[in-house]
């Protein structure tokens, strides 16, 4: 019994195909989901996603978001989904200074969401950039 | 009958509306082509998220969220996403039509786009806030909004809030929609979803941390995403009606020279003709 797999960000769909099993970062720690898992919904937090594809594995980080699991279905709803090879690192590190300098002299004028929003941007490039660095060829 | 110098001025006055109409489409045309793809793109995501809502909704009741919680007083707060700039075909009074005949009639507004905001107050409807979005969507500038109409909600100035944007179904086609946006109703989404959610209802779902935490994270995020795509699809159904319109008035431009040109040369030759008939009658006359 094959899984299907989705993976959909804001932007694009970045993933839609048959998978072996799927490896998951979900918040209350790794979840590995095979064929016939039972229905689950559950959030996730900035990481790393595996899934085994025609004999292969594919690693992608990801932000936070959903997940969402059926038995033969796997969707993840994600503001994040990148391979290796899209990671900039220089533009991640960039964007990680800049949210952690605008949190810093700010942040007592902002509203709740926007700091969240910040909070949000700075461990998903830290996931993305922690992730480049593991993985450079 | 008009002299020849007033058809020559009119073909060049008309000769200027077509410049100026193309080149108005050439532009829709550029930003058409973005707002179209951005919001195809953000449907994929919409619609998962839609039909994850409906599937986990059939383990809640009402009373599990207030954002659920369906209220029996009929104050309306709807958020009208209409254009900032005119010239866009029939648009903005397809959309009014709408609202005219999918709300009640003492619903006050949010608006966003300048046209509808001036029907509204033409209207003495009450516009209790206005935003103004970039080109092309940000995120961002769309979160206050949703928030805005968010608390009014939970404030319990109003019962229900609905939006009225344009849904883009291509190019030639734009539908005026207006939708309930809150409470957030489990049929909607269903409705919306499709067909897959009707076996997935039923089935139970395990929650991960909690069942409370998943939903109390994931009802803002409809919420926001739901208004976001109201948005983008306002947008592309803007500026295609805008690039349909231009087209067509620069289309009508060009029949409108060729039909003046031709009077033009019509009075022309009548005019060398008569000439020259002057010219053979006074020789034939000296003979």
């Amino acid at each position: 019994m094959p899984l299907h797999l989705d993976i959909v960000t804001p932007e694009k769909k970045v993933f839609s195909d048959s998978v072996d099993n799927v490896r998951l970062p979900g918040v209350d720690g790794e979840l590995g989901v095979l064929p016939q898992h039972a229905g689950l919904v559950t959030a996730l937090k900035p990481g790393e996603l595996r899934y085994l594809h025609h004999g292969q594995v594919v690693t992608l980080a990801v932000g936070s978001g959903f997940a969402e699991i059926t038995q033969d279905k796997v969707v993840v709803l994600t503001d994040m989904a990148m391979g290796e090879a899209e990671i900039d690192e220089q533009s991640t590190e960039e964007a990680i200074r800049r949210a952690q300098e605008k949190l810093k002299t700010v942040s007592h004028s902002m509203d709740a969401e926007e700091v969240a929003y910040l909070e949000g941007l700075i461990s998903r490039s830290s996931a993305a950039l922690h992730f480049k660095r593991k993985y450079r060829h | 009958m008009a002299n020849l110098r007033d058809i020559r001025r009119r073909i060049k006055s008309v000769k200027n509306t077509a410049q100026i109409t193309r080149a108005m489409q050439l532009v829709a045309a550029a930003k058409m082509k973005k707002a179209q793809d951005q919001a195809l793109a953000g449907r994929e995501y919409a619609r998962h998220l839609t039909q994850v809502l409906a599937d986990i909704r059939a383990n809640f009741g009402e009373e599990s969220h207030p954002l659920l919680e369906r209220r029996n007083g009929g104050r309306e707060l709807v958020l009208v996403i209409s254009t900032d700039k005119g010239l866009c075909g029939p648009l903005n009074t397809n959309l009014a039509k709408a609202i005219r005949s999918g709300c009640s009639p003492d619903a006050d507004f949010v608006t966003v786009g300048r046209k509808l905001r001036i029907w509204c107050e033409k209207l003495g409807r009450k516009v209790v806030a206005d935003f103004t979005v970039k080109d092309p969507v940000p995120f961002q500038q769309v979160r206050p909004i949703a928030k805005f109409v968010t608390r009014q909600f939970l404030d319990g100035h109003y019962d229900k809030v609905s939006i009225a944007f344009t849904d883009f179904v291509n190019t030639l086609r734009q539908e005026p929609q207006v939708v309930t946006l809150l409470p957030v109703s489990a049929e909607a989404a269903t409705e919306e979803a499709g067909t897959a959610s009707a076996d997935a209802a039923s089935r139970d779902f395990l929650f991960e941390p909690d069942p409370a935490e998943v939903l109390g994270a994931i009802l803002p995020l409809f919420i926001n995403y739901e208004v976001y795509q109201a948005h983008v699809e306002s947008r592309a159904s803007e500026h295609s009606a805008r690039m349909v319109a231009m087209k067509s008035a620069t289309d009508n431009a060009k029949k409108f020279i060729k039909e003046l040109t031709l009077e033009y040369n019509k009075l022309r030759q009548g005019a060398i003709t008569a000439e020259l008939l002057e010219i053979t009658t006074a020789m034939k006359a000296m003979e």
